[in-house]
């Protein structure tokens, strides 16, 4: 029983949040009745392929068509001219930015000039099948004229370098300084300065399904866009500029999707490209995204070189930091540009810093365009800012988890202002959270103390195990806000529409719950409408693990207004005080006595009818509206710890054991959290071992296959042990922070520390992501030949483990 | 054109399809049967699992020639007629063994076969079982846990159909 | 990601499948699928027509005799390490088998359809090149029997002729008593090994090995019989200078540098490779020679 006071309307239910509570999306999904964006199926459909770049930077000479035009059941093959009547134009929008206009980086709804990566899109094939659409796509003739590639970041910066795209003045997208404090004066008076240059690879998203989009024309010429996009709102915002539609010409429909991760954040060319040639067709068309275009189409992520210095006390404590971050963006920036920002403000993450100047250069290549894949920046920021912990650690001879307990803000300090603004403008403020006791405990739970024993033993018998820890905190819940409109039915269940974007992750369960409870109904009885703009006009969709906060604040806020309402109505008919009332069950009981109104006969008096009374004091319609807003964040934090064993002929790195604490504030459903976070550290762990987006020095990639590129499997992992505290945001009503990166951000970081601890004995440091067996193993042989000392040879030893 | 013929979850299903059509999209774009996915379409995601006479199959790397008089079993087959799910659904469901719902399909049919031959699998062989099969969402320990605990409950009850 | 078009066999004999072959330009034999399907969906390969062999029953099955066994081209994969007779006579097959890809994949990929492929870094022509076994092939001019060492005859390039098809595998079985090993090293389980070292060995019962058969996978062009290994351990102890020696002279090897690593580095693995499954083998020797 919640009993509240009495400003509040008085709900009697077993409360739902809190609780794991089974999903309200799994019964279609695990029966195949799910409804993804290829299941959708159209009378006279067509289908779509697109002819794309196979070079990295060409000059466009002459586009030849006429062959895949002839070919039976090729409807249509199109290029940028013949779309362009029915676009305002040829180059897409800057995406989720309310700027108008294009700006010089974002990319053409088709290639018509110059290719600046390999996969930009170029023609359009419509045809009877995607067997056929593929089959013209292979007859099209482009003929290019090389031109020289940039390929490396770092070197693309130069003024003499080959220009990705030769509209280009410089290479260099942007420059910007983050920072505060007195840097020079940090190291002038530092007892010991430590430096390392670090690099990260790119990976992709790899949602299981891939992107898709169906554009319908339906009677009436109302354009009706399906995408598997986690932006439906931007989508619909951006097609109504681009097509030069009226907004009531224009609906964005997201089916099922099936997994987001960042990549479905951006709008593509494809989803303008599809919708203009529907128009100019009158044909409803879909092109659904295969396996190898994701690789050579879809975002990507992480390419950083990170410079970092920094200077601390006898005491390892933190008195500054300097460097720079070189941020490789592609060939194009479809976004503005938040990555890199985001890195170099969230670096000292948990850590107190007194002084703090990064320069940051953010750099076109000739590769795939790069916005957010899960963690977008922080798993880059938090590598830089947890190897440099270890750093500090190996050079004074400390305990790493020591090193950092010295500089973890406490308790007491929060909410605490670090010194740097968020992308909105406003201060950067952590909300809530105890790092030392989530390092603590989650030490404790990985028997860290008892470890280096462990090690002397093992490494006794030849074995190289090792552990390593990373701390992250991660901003979450980004406004401005998501909307949340509460309906009562004539039938008493209740629906939720909102502009946030359902992608697997159990949203509709989530807002279901909080919603249920301020109803006192269960959430059985709650369905939730999202991802359509015809239903629910406002929306944003889903990055920044924001969604059940943002949405969910808006939803707990209207469920209240309903409730209230519903009391005020029920107050009004029944003429019973409205503290003689409570709601529960579905249902406003009059709480001496027996007498009571459902929610669906008070929705049926709230719709009004013509010629009746209609209940005095109350709005028609039981329903209620919230955009909750805000400028701040909600900071979750984690702290990982990771055993490993490394056999140092293979190069090969097996996780022993996987401890991950995670505070993500309040937890709405706790079983869907720690799916979050299992999910998360799986994605970290890809990208520490196993996940690299190859590309050759003429910029071609080179990983295309899942065969290639390589995504972790249920046999390469021990069981994830999660531990979860629960420090509720004071910064929204429902006291939570997202979870949806908190494992995959400090992942990778916790996982290299774990590698280098265990080739300890060979005096490696590991600054890279990911670090494959080969990788490994050459970083071995290197130390073992710089080594004068060699610890032990593996072959004298009896045989160790099986692989 | 190929006139193809079998026989999915008990039910005829008949449609033409051209040589080169895969099992996968024939059930999905000709049957209507959309439940198996596609993840890949390279044989190695196994979003497209499905049984073909009793053992399981990438459909993406099988003709739908080829499963002309054949016996197959998909996704939309395991709960029974009046929605009751099958074990394995019911214990992912129970177990949070699926998120987006993708790979889900490919991850229950494989499972399935499994616990035909061993209907007590280690925790070792579930994992093994579905090494061929990718989840991007889940980390897959949910998968194994929901596995898991249907082996457990069909050994105590010890009722085997 | 969809087929390019072809024309489609399915005979119902071998000679009919041999006469489709002989007549038809540019065409592919189907059996298993599960590396041709793949490279079709892709479009990495264009054939004009597939000769579907699922059809020909005759060329599934594993029959054992003491002096040989035969395993048919189609027999599954699966089947293969499934099978209690063949696992009791040559357990080798179990433990290269469990290595092969998954499951979805083993059900359908065919010991035939794995050789001609000839992937070296996979299993099976690996397993076959250590038993030196004959490889069947039926044609127009009639059925022949290919020594492995002739078959294998470059980087995925099996000697048969387009209008061959493989139909068995045969080899002698090794004494009871022998003691075998399979370990290769692989990113990822199911994955192509980095390096495989498959080991057979008999030993007497002074723990003399008096035969001895290395095969290393993954580091070349096509697996390779490791002589020089072979020549270290024969009529040797089995003990630690022995396998040493073997190790070192992995160096003579022909290796090759790829996209997971290095020449020294595929050294390095094949020889980690070896080491287990030399270890393993000898063990497994002494202890089945001291039960027989
Ligand atoms: S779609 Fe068949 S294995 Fe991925
Ligand atoms: S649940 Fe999304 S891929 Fe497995």
């Amino acid at each position: 029983m919640t009993g509240t006071p009495a400003s509040q309307p008085r709900v009697v239910t077993r409360p739902s949040v809190g609780r794991p509570v089974p999903r309200l999306e799994d019964l279609p999904l695990l029966t195949g009745a799910g409804r993804y964006l290829d299941d959708i199926e159209l009378p006279e459909l067509l289908h779509c392929a697109f002819v794309r770049s196979p070079v990295a930077h060409a000059r466009i000479e002459r586009i030849d068509v006429e062959a895949a035009r002839a070919m039976d059941g090729v409807h249509a093959v199109l290029t940028l001219a013949d779309l362009m009547p029915k676009l305002t134009s040829g180059r897409m929008p800057l995406g989720a930015s309310p700027i108008k206009g294009e700006n010089s980086s974002t990319p053409f709804v088709l290639a018509d000039r110059e290719v600046a990566y390999v996969g930009e899109p170029i023609v359009l094939v419509v045809a009877h099948s995607r067997y056929l659409a593929e089959d013209a796509a292979a007859q099209v003739q482009v003929d290019f004229t090389p031109l020289p590639v940039a390929s490396d970041a770092r070197a693309a910066m130069a003024p003499d370098s080959p220009l990705v795209r030769t509209e280009l003045k410089s290479n260099v997208l942007n420059s910007f300084k983050v920072g505060f404090g007195d840097v020079e004066a940090a190291f002038a008076g530092a007892a010991h300065v430590f430096s390392d240059v670090l690099s990260q690879h790119r990976g992709c998203g790899h949602s299981m399904e891939g992107r898709g989009v169906l554009a319908e024309i339906r009677p009436g010429d109302e354009l009706c866009v399906w995408s598997s996009t986690q932006m439906p709102h931007d989508l619909y915002y951006m097609l109504q500029t681009m097509l030069g539609l009226d907004q009531d010409a224009l609906r964005v429909v997201t089916p099922d999707v099936g997994g987001g991760f960042g990549p479905k954040y951006c709008l593509y060319p494809e989803e303008v490209a599809l919708p203009a040639a529907a128009r100019l067709l009158r044909r409803s068309l879909k092109w659904v995204e295969d396996r190898r275009e994701t690789f050579i189409s879809s975002i990507q992520e992480r390419d950083q070189y990170w410079s970092v210095e920094v200077a601390v006390d006898a005491e390892a404590r933190l008195l500054g930091i300097r460097g720079s971050l070189v941020h490789d963006q592609g060939a194009y920036a479809p976004k503005p540009v938040n990555l890199p920002y985001n890195g170099a403000t969230a670096m000292s993450g948990p850590y107190i810093l007194p002084a703090y100047s990064m320069d940051v250069h953010v750099v076109h290549t000739n590769k795939v365009p790069v916005s957010s894949v899960r963690g977008a920046g922080y798993p880059q920021a938090v590598f830089a800012m947890e190897r440099t912990m270890d750093l500090i650690a190996a050079g004074m001879g400390l305990d790493r988890a020591e090193v950092r307990r010295r500089n973890l803000i406490p308790p007491e300090q929060m909410p605490y202002t670090k010194k740097l603004k968020a992308r909105s403008g406003a201060a950067m403020v952590y909300d809530s959270g105890d790092y030392p006791a989530s390092q603590r405990e989650a030490l404790a739970a990985a028997g860290w103390d008892d470890f280096p024993e462990r090690q002397k033993r093992a490494l006794a018998e030849g074995r190289y195990i090792g552990i390593g820890m990373a701390n992250a905190v991660k901003g979450t819940g980004r406004g401005p806000f998501e909307s949340g409109v509460v309906r009562v039915g004539q039938n008493g269940k209740v629906s939720i529409f909102t502009g946030a974007a359902a992608m697997g992750q159990g949203l509709a369960t989530a807002l279901a719950q909080i919603c249920a409870d301020q109803l006192a109904v269960p959430p059985e009885d709650v369905t939730v409408i999202s991802g359509d703009t015809s239903k629910t006009p406002l929306g944003l969709g889903g990055f920044a693990s924001r969604q059940l906060v943002t949405a969910g604040s808006s939803v707990h806020l209207a469920a209240r207004a309903v409730a209230e309402k519903a009391i005020r109505a029920a107050s009004s008919i029944l003429e019973v005080d409205e503290d003689q009332l409570e709601l529960r069950e579905g249902h406003v009981h009059v709480r001496d006595g027996n007498r009571s109104l459902g929610l669906g006969e008070i929705a049926r008096m709230l719709r009004g009818a013509p010629g009746y009374a209609f209940p005095a004091g109350v709005d028609p319609g039981l329903e209620a509206s919230a955009q909750w807003r805000t400028d701040s964040l909600a900071y979750a934090n984690a702290c990982h710890v990771v055993e490993v064993e490394v056999e140092p002929t293979l190069g090969s790195v097996e996780i022993t054991r996987y401890v991950a604490l995670n505070d993500s504030g309040r937890m709405i459903n706790p079983m869907i959290v720690e799916g979050q976070v299992q999910g998360g550290i799986v994605h970290g762990i890809g990208n520490a071992l196993y996940e690299f987006m190859g590309y050759d020095d003429s910029c071609q990639p080179v990983t295309t296959t899942f065969q290639e590129y390589l995504l972790v499997t249920a046999t390469e992992l021990p069981r994830l042990e999660t531990i979860f505290r629960e420090t509720p945001s004071p910064k929204n009503p429902i006291g939570a922070k997202g979870v949806g990166e908190t494992g995959t951000i400090p992942a990778a970081a916790a996982v290299i520390s774990a590698v280098e601890n265990a080739l300890a004995p060979f005096g490696i440091r590991i600054s890279q992501t990911p670090v494959p067996p080969q990788s490994l193993f050459r970083l071995i042989e290197a130390a073992r030949q710089s080594q004068a000392g060699q610890p032990p040879r593996r072959k004298d030893l009896p045989d160790d483990q099986e692989t | 054109m190929y006139e193809i013929e079998l026989l999915i979850n008990g039910r005829p299903f008949r449609g033409a399809a051209e040589a080169r059509t895969t099992l996968a999209d024939f059930l999905r774009h000709t049957l209507r049967l959309t439940g198996t996915h596609l993840g890949c379409e390279h044989g190695v995601c196994g979003a497209c699992t499905v049984l073909v006479d009793g053992v399981s199959a990438r459909s993406c790397l099988m003709l739908a020639v080829q499963a002309d008089g054949a016996i197959v079993e998909t996704v939309e087959g395991l709960a029974e007629h009046d929605g009751t799910l099958h074990p394995l659904q019911q214990a992912f469901r129970d177990a949070h063994g699926l998120q987006c719902g993708f790979c889900t399909p490919g991850m229950l049919m494989t499972l399935v076969e499994l616990l035909r031959e061993t209907p007590h699998p280690s925790e070792d062989e579930v994992r093994d079982a579905i090494s061929g099969n990718i989840c991007r969402c889940t980390g897959y320990q949910s998968i194994v846990d929901a596995t898991l605990a249907v082996a457990g409950a069909a050994g105590t009850e010890g009722s085997e159909p | 990601m969809k087929p390019p078009p072809f024309a489609y066999f399915r005979p119902g004999t071998l000679d009919e499948a041999i006469a489709i072959l002989g007549r038809t330009e540019n065409a592919k034999v189907l059996a298993g699928g599960q590396s041709l399907m793949a490279m079709l969906n892709l479009r990495y390969v264009f054939p004009d027509a597939l000769v579907d062999i699922n059809d020909l029953f005759e060329l599934s099955g594993i029959e054992i005799a003491p002096e040989r066994i035969r395993i048919g081209a189609m027999t599954r994969q699966r089947r293969i390490e499934l099978d209690a007779e063949l696992y009791e006579a040559m357990p080798i097959f179990r433990d290269a088998l469990k290595l092969v890809g998954h499951r979805q994949t083993r059900n359908r990929g065919t010991i035939g359809g794995s050789l001609c492929h000839l992937d070296p870094a996979s299993e099976l022509p690996t397993l076959a090149l250590l038993l030196d076994a004959g490889i069947e092939t039926a044609g127009p001019a009639g059925v022949r029997r290919i020594p492995v060492g002739e078959f294998i005859t470059g980087y995925m390039m099996p000697g048969i002729g387009p209008d061959e098809i493989v139909t068995a595998i045969e080899f002698a079985p090794w004494s009871v008593a022998h003691g075998h090993a399979f370990h290769e090293f692989a990113r990822r389980h199911g994955d192509f090994a980095v390096a495989s070292a498959a080991v057979m060995v008999e030993r007497d019962r002074q723990g003399v090995v008096t035969r001895c058969a290395i095969a290393i996978g993954g580091i070349g062009s096509v697996p390779q019989r490791h002589g020089a290994g072979e020549t270290a351990l024969t009529g040797s102890d089995g003990g630690p200078d022995a396998i040493a020696a073997a190790l070192e002279s992995c160096a003579g090897l022909d290796i090759l540098g790829d996209f997971h690593g290095g020449p020294d580095y595929r050294l390095s693995v094949a020889r980690t490779m070896l080491r287990r499954s030399l270890t393993a083998a000898l063990a497994r020797a002494s202890e089945r020679t001291q039960q027989a």
